[in-house]
């Protein structure tokens, strides 16, 4: 597939979709941008599979479906491998001759969230990319258990305050840092692989593009600003979006064929870290005097990642 | 296209390799596998087959069992024939998805060679996979040797795949007592055996993209007992269709096929009720008793695990007196599983045999013939003196002490 003109905000608003407004999402959750904005970046047929989560459980509740379009869930860690499945059979029957329609493009894809992306799903994932089917991946990832109710995941940040690592009289919540799944991905042998945010949303429809037309496993860390477990009002979503990419503790970049990085989206005034942590309730905690550490390393954290990612991308290699 | 070939008359196969040969003749479309003892031969072949041309379909070799019972729900979703294999540990990490398979009723064929499950870990047969399975709403069956897994394999894709079942079969056999003993096996041709199991015909699938479908939905207590109880009546009413198939099939091979098996059942005072290898062993037995002892003995087999034929079981079981309900399988603290279900059914005739429970063979611990003959001395004396002579549960077979536990109250 050539990749195609990005729609504009008209065409978006007015595109027959394939993913229905009629969802039990909560209001301001980023999860229903990202996916939209996945339909309407294609005209081919999708095959979607999607792990348990907060978009799984609030788009087909029986006997409802908001999915105008092949979609289906397993379990809470096997999309990826859902997906690689239904490609097998695609690639077998189209080789016998059984297909419907032969020559309809096809594209599959998987969704999953942090929570089955970073830590239960990991392997399957893994394992679906090393085989190399041609499937794009996309986590939302909103650096919890949303859907069970905001328990830490492996892509948790430090300091933040949830129900499993929760912020107290002697804590400042998660101890850990955030798993690096670029890297993980980039190494695992993806072919394309691309960190987007829907506040950044032609970015976004061109990363989903260049991984839709990638031969071979892609995959795609989407940042989805959590309005309940993030703790902000739910007009906020775009806002906090922004601050999380203009602090660049959500830095946009692509890696391609596992070496060739480039960032892709570079403020013009790049704010501090404390204004994108500030906006948040899970990390109100941290603004206490005895926490202050905990703030300064996370200006130095970013700030290294920043000047990491400008190496490489001069680097090339 | 795939390649034609060429088979003897009779071929010298062990279970695996039967199996193999079954799902090649059918053509699968896509095979997504992890390899485990006893059952890695059969789908090694599988790509084996592959690599030489005589199948067109997918060998997807993937990083778990949860992850190849996965990728088979996601390729039987796409409107394909979707087949794979595993023992044991590997059939255990399956669980999850089984279930999702069956709930999706998506006609999935799973060969299962039984093996025992750890801990203390172990890698001879038992039945221990095969009970931990049950509930999972598939199709069981049940096979004794190499050809009746081969024969099994063909019916198991008519039955899954038939508009009013479409559901997912397993296959059992014996871990290395069928799947690794050569035996002589009559397959029939290709041609003969595709246009018995006979080209796949897709319902709901992923692919059709001017038929949207939406697999996997949630439902909750306003709609999930409807989902499950209509997956029941369609085990429960896959009986006559299996029946239907298995006469087919006889007419076809001349090897006849029923939900239960029975062997000298007729005038049959004593029985054993088996699974597996062991119901040839007591066959033998059975024979010899007959003619050496005067017992009136016979062999009760569940060919069909699941739907669990309780209307045949019963109408085998209702005229003898005494049955030993014999299971492979570590019981867990309860009766066996035969026992539980074998008496449930003779408990509704008028009859009421006597029925006793015999835990054997754990791990691929051996059962001789001679402790056979006493099992069915023992179930004579109980049907002599009309009630009981021995605790209701017995292992055979162990080291040190007898083990054995519960009175009957009857009598």
């Amino acid at each position: 597939m050539a990749i195609t003109s990005t729609k504009n905000l008209k065409e978006f608003s007015t595109a027959n979709d394939r993913f229905e407004g009629a969802h039990l999402l909560c209001p301001g959750c980023a999860h229903s941008m990202i996916v939209r904005e996945l339909m309407n970046c294609t005209d081919d047929n999708l095959v979607i599979a999607t792990n348990t989560g907060c978009l799984e459980v609030s788009t087909a509740v029986y006997p409802y479906t908001s999915w105008d379009t092949s979609w289906i869930h397993i379990g809470f860690e096997n999309a990826a491998t859902a997906a690689a499945g239904a490609e097998a059979m695609y690639k077998a029957r189209k080789r016998k001759g059984t297909l419907k329609n032969p020559d309809a493009p096809v594209k599959f894809v998987a969704f999953g969230g942090d929570g089955s992306t970073y830590d239960i799903g990991f392997q399957w994932l893994s394992g679906a990319v090393e085989r190399g089917h041609d499937f794009t991946y996309i986590c939302l990832d909103n650096e919890n258990y949303a859907n069970t109710g905001g328990q830490r995941s492996s892509s948790t940040p430090i300091g933040a305050n949830t129900t499993t690592a929760p912020a107290g009289r002697v804590s400042y919540g998660k101890k850990e840092n955030k798993k690096d799944m670029m890297a993980i991905m980039a190494a695992n042998g993806a072919s394309y692989v691309a960190q987007v945010a829907p506040n950044k949303w032609k970015n976004m429809a061109q990363a989903f593009q260049k991984a839709l037309a990638t031969e071979g496993p892609c995959y795609i860390n989407a940042i989805s600003a959590c309005t309940t477990e993030w703790k902000f009002d739910s007009k906020d979503t775009i806002h906090v979006s922004d601050l999380a990419t203009d602090s660049l503790v959500f830095p946009l970049y692509e890696i391609i064929d596992g070496h060739e990085l480039n960032i892709t989206y570079r403020p013009k005034n790049v704010i501090p870290v404390r204004d994108y942590l500030a906006a948040q309730g899970r990390f109100r905690h941290l603004f206490k005097p005895e926490n202050e550490h905990v703030l300064i390393e996370w200006q130095k954290r970013v700030d290294a990642n920043w000047e990491r990612l400008q190496r490489r991308e001069e680097a090339r290699v | 296209m795939a390649l034609k070939y060429e088979l003897q008359e009779v071929e010298v196969w062990d279970g695996n390799y039967a199996a193999s040969h079954a799902l090649r003749q059918a053509q699968v479309d896509v095979v997504a596998a992890y390899p485990i003892t006893p059952s890695t031969p059969v789908v090694e072949n599988y790509g084996q087959f592959v690599a030489d041309g005589y199948i067109d379909g997918e060998f997807v070799m993937v990083e778990s069992e949860h992850a190849a019972m996965s990728g088979c729900v996601g390729a039987a979703a796409a409107g394909g024939r979707v087949a794979t294999a595993t023992s044991s540990q590997g059939f255990a990490l399956m669980v999850e998805v089984l279930y999702q398979a069956s709930g999706m009723r998506l006609p999935i064929v799973l060969n299962l060679v039984n093996r025992a499950l750890a801990s203390p870990l172990n890698v001879r047969g038992d039945h221990s996979d095969m009970y931990l399975g049950r509930d999972a709403g598939w199709i069981m069956l049940d096979s004794f040797n190499a050809q009746e897994t081969y024969d099994l394999n063909l019916c198991a894709f008519r039955i899954g795949e038939h508009k009013d079942v479409r559901l997912p079969v397993m296959v059992n056999q014996d871990g290395f007592i069928t799947s690794h003993t050569a035996q002589n096996v009559r397959p029939l041709s290709d041609e003969d055996a595709y246009k018995f199991v006979g080209v796949y015909e897709p319902v709901d699938e992923l692919l059709d993209f001017a038929r949207p479908v939406t697999y996997g939905a949630q439902t909750e207590e306003d709609w999930h007992f409807e989902h499950k109880a209509r997956q029941h009546k369609a085990l429960i009413d896959a009986r006559p269709i299996i029946e239907d198939i298995f006469a087919e099939f006889e007419k076809l091979t001349g090897r006849k096929y029923n939900r239960v098996e029975s062997y000298m059942m007729e005038d049959a005072e004593v029985a054993i009720v088996a699974l597996g290898s062991t119901v040839e062993s007591a066959r033998v037995v059975a024979k010899y008793l007959r003619e050496n002892e005067g017992i009136k003995a016979g062999v009760v087999a569940t060919r069909v695990i699941r739907p669990f034929p309780f209307d045949a079981i019963r109408t085998a079981l209702e005229n003898c007196k005494a049955i030993g309900a014999m299971d492979r399988s570590a019981p867990g603290g309860a009766l066996g599983m035969l026992f539980n279900e074998v008496s449930a059914a003779v408990y509704t005739t008028s009859s009421r045999p006597l029925v006793t429970n015999y835990i054997y063979g754990l791990g691929g611990r051996d059962l001789t013939l001679e402790q056979i003959k006493d099992i069915y001395r023992e179930l004579k004396k109980n049907a002599d003196a009309g009630e009981i002579t021995t605790k209701i549960q017995q292992f055979v077979g162990l080291r040190g002490p007898k083990l054995e536990f519960f009175k009957t109250r009857r009598g």
